[in-house]
């Protein structure tokens, strides 16, 4: 009995969300050392599912080993950044979440009745995706699944829970519990992407750094008609819970998070008690002047942590979203993060598998991902201090700022919530030219609107990208060449032309060409006529030339840099499985 | 309203230093560190006219 895993078979309750329970499929039978080139993703989270995705775009397969049979308990994670937006774009799944999901950009924060701060997020006519997108994570989860089973290169086995692993040079081996008993499964590869209680991590023994911070907070996600817009509301110290706050937000459906502060010494159990939250609940409708009636969908408790493990790469196991990393929740950085830590690895995952790469790419996972959780675990910090100050001169300082924002905007960007931002590889050893010399290395490709229901991005979907910045698609015979190189090498580049003036003339190399007549691009971008720019399958730039900067030729820098790229050596060894 | 006169990095970083102090001076100590930082910074301002008005600013919505 003990060797068997039943996953819950009876729909969770949800007021709103009817829950589908998948069928469990058994693993195809595997001869001892007789494993296929597919990679093994623990956990079918969004971060997971994300992974297996983001690998089929490369064309490797994968399969989801998922314990439960249901998506998502609870609405959880319901913010996704317009970052976020993006990836599920290069996932190919965008329309389902643009269709669902509610786009918000207006944060007003409110103290003792007055609204002291209000934070419009960054937005412009060159974006394709508003800065953040509502939805419940069973809807992510969900459009995810429908756009994996759909992709013949995606398996998931749902109710199928991991026990075990070993390693050794050649594969990761799992054990693997499902109704049908227990089994081995080998691949050369595996993803941990099973959450904030990876059992992976806790079998290898692995051990996170940074803090976990006291206080805890209660969500709880009612169904009622509340007449707000869809914005971000946040109440400072409500005469009812004083030195606590209290957040609001709306989710698709009908739905409303809310999300507040315990008293310090209060218990979950406590705080989840029917009578204390229905009585709480009522509060904080009053307090945003919406007696309304309210159904209850889901509520839970939880605290902030900022830890991350040093090394998202255990030999042949990388790890990826909160089984890498706790993250608070302030500032939506849980699935937000996560996603980004998928969108880096696959390609790199992908072209080490098939020979394209060399050894350092794979590297460069943890190296880049563990620094930019370092960055969010002190830039959450900063707001957790503020949001659930951890101690007595955190507090006074807080509720001094809260006491003077009421009449002086001095102190009112401390208010700031800090949302989950892209992080910038600016030192990655990916690029071939330093920061110093261009201010956009290593950040995401700048989004440019092209016309209608068009953009850049639309066309920077796969692979790596070269942006050719021409005075007219005719003046540069040399640069030309690098096109045409490419395709003789099969090297998979994707080149786009940018040009001032285009004769309209059919391009002979069949590359996108934009016309940017009004140097909008140019400008964008900063960057004069003859150059070129390498992006990577990520959409992070990695690699700038410029006409009479570069010693090397176009063809020349393009094929180095894309070598770098891939961390290849000059040799031109690449590492093959 | 008073002008701003520190970038958000500045008083960022002073926020934090300041609640260290708080916190390292220790409940039966902390007001005294506190006014006497007051002192401080309102003899290194040299004007007493500002540092009266800033009490009055510091007295209101307690
Ligand atoms: C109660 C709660 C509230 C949250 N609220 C927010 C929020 O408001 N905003 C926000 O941004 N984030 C929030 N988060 C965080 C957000 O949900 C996570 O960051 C996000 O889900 C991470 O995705 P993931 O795929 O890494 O992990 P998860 O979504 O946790 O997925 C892990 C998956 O792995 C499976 N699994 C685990 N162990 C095994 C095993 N041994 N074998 C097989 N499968 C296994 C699990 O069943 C699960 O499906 C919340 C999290 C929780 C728990």
């Amino acid at each position: 009995m003990s060797n068997t895993h039943v996953a819950e078979a009876q729909p969770r309750p949800s007021i709103f969300y009817h829950y589908k329970v998948y069928p469990v499929e058994p693993l195809p039978s595997q001869a001892a050392g007789d494993f296929k080139q597919e990679v093994l993703i623990v956990g079918a989270g969004p971060i997971g599912l994300a992974t297996a995705l983001d690998l089929a775009r490369f064309g490797v397969a994968s399969r989801i080993i998922e314990a439960e049979r249901q998506v998502s308990h609870g609405s959880r994670a319901i913010v996704l950044t317009r970052r976020s937006m993006e990836i599920l774009q290069m996932l190919g799944c965008d329309q389902a979440f643009v269709e669902k999901g509610l786009s918000w950009q207006m944060g007003r924060s409110y103290y003792r009745g007055q609204e002291v701060y209000q934070m419009q997020m960054p937005h412009s006519k060159d974006e394709r995706f508003g800065p953040g997108t509502n939805i419940q994570q069973q809807y992510i989860e969900q459009f995810l699944v429908e756009a994996a089973e759909e992709n013949p290169l995606i398996h998931i086995h749902w109710g199928h829970k991991v026990t075990g692993i070993e390693q050794n040079e050649h594969c990761a081996t799992l054990d693997i519990s499902s109704e049908d008993g227990s089994r081995k499964y080998s691949a050369p590869w595996v993803v941990a992407a099973d959450g904030g209680r990876s059992t992976i991590r806790k079998l290898l023994k692995l051990r996170m750094e940074g803090e976990a911070y006291t206080g805890n907070f209660v969500i709880a996600d009612i169904k009622a008609d509340i007449d707000l817009p869809t914005e971000r509301l946040c109440h400072f110290d409500p005469p009812w819970s004083p030195g606590n706050n209290v957040l609001v937000h709306r989710e698709p459906e009908g739905i409303w998070r809310l999300d507040f502060r315990l008293p310090d010494g209060e218990s979950p159990e406590q705080a989840m008690e029917e009578k204390q939250l229905a009585d709480r609940i009522n509060k904080i409708l009053t307090m945003i002047g919406q007696e309304v009636p309210w159904q209850l969908d889901w509520a839970t408790v939880y605290s902030a942590s900022t830890k991350t493990l040093t090394d998202y790469q255990e030999q042949r196991v990388l790890f990826v979203g909160d089984a890498a990393h706790l993250l608070p929740i302030f500032g939506v950085r849980g699935a937000n993060t996560g996603l980004q830590d998928a969108n880096n690895l696959a390609w790199k995952l992908a072209m080490h598998m098939q020979g394209k790469a060399g050894p350092k790419l794979l590297r460069s996972y943890s190296t880049e991902r563990v620094q930019a959780a370092r960055e969010i675990c002190k830039e959450a910090g900063k707001s957790t201090r503020f949001m659930s100050p951890p101690t007595r001169g955190a507090r006074l300082l807080r509720d001094a700022v809260l006491s003077l924002s009421l009449t002086e905007s001095f102190v009112r960007d401390l208010l700031h919530w800090r949302t989950s931002r892209p992080h910038s590889y600016y030192n990655s050893p990916l690029n071939s030219t330093a920061t110093s010399e261009y201010a956009l290395l290593g950040e995401v490709t700048p989004n440019v609107k092209l016309g209608d229901n068009q953009y850049l991005h639309d066309y920077t979907l796969k692979g790596f990208t070269v942006l050719i910045f021409l005075k007219d698609e005719n003046n540069s015979a040399e640069l030309k060449k690098v096109i045409e190189r490419n395709e003789r090498d099969g090297m998979s580049i994707n080149p786009i032309l940018i040009t001032r003036t285009h004769s309209g003339d059919q391009n002979p190399s069949h590359c996108l060409t934009i016309d940017d007549k009004e140097g909008k691009l140019f400008e964008r971008y900063d960057l004069q006529e003859n150059s070129l720019l390498l992006i990577r399958p990520d959409q992070h730039i990695c690699g700038l030339w410029q006409s009479g900067q570069n010693k090397e030729s176009p063809q020349q820098w393009i094929h180095n840099a894309l070598r770098n790229a891939l961390c290849l050596t000059p040799s031109g060894d690449s590492h093959v499985e | 309203m008073l002008n701003k006169n520190l970038n958000n990095e500045e008083i960022e970083t002073i926020y934090d230093q300041l609640y260290l102090a708080i916190d390292n001076a220790g409940p039966e100590q902390e007001a005294k560190m506190l006014a006497k930082l007051v002192l401080i910074l309102a003899n290194q301002l040299g004007d007493s006219e500002q540092v009266l008005n800033a009490i009055k600013i510091a007295e209101k919505d307690l």
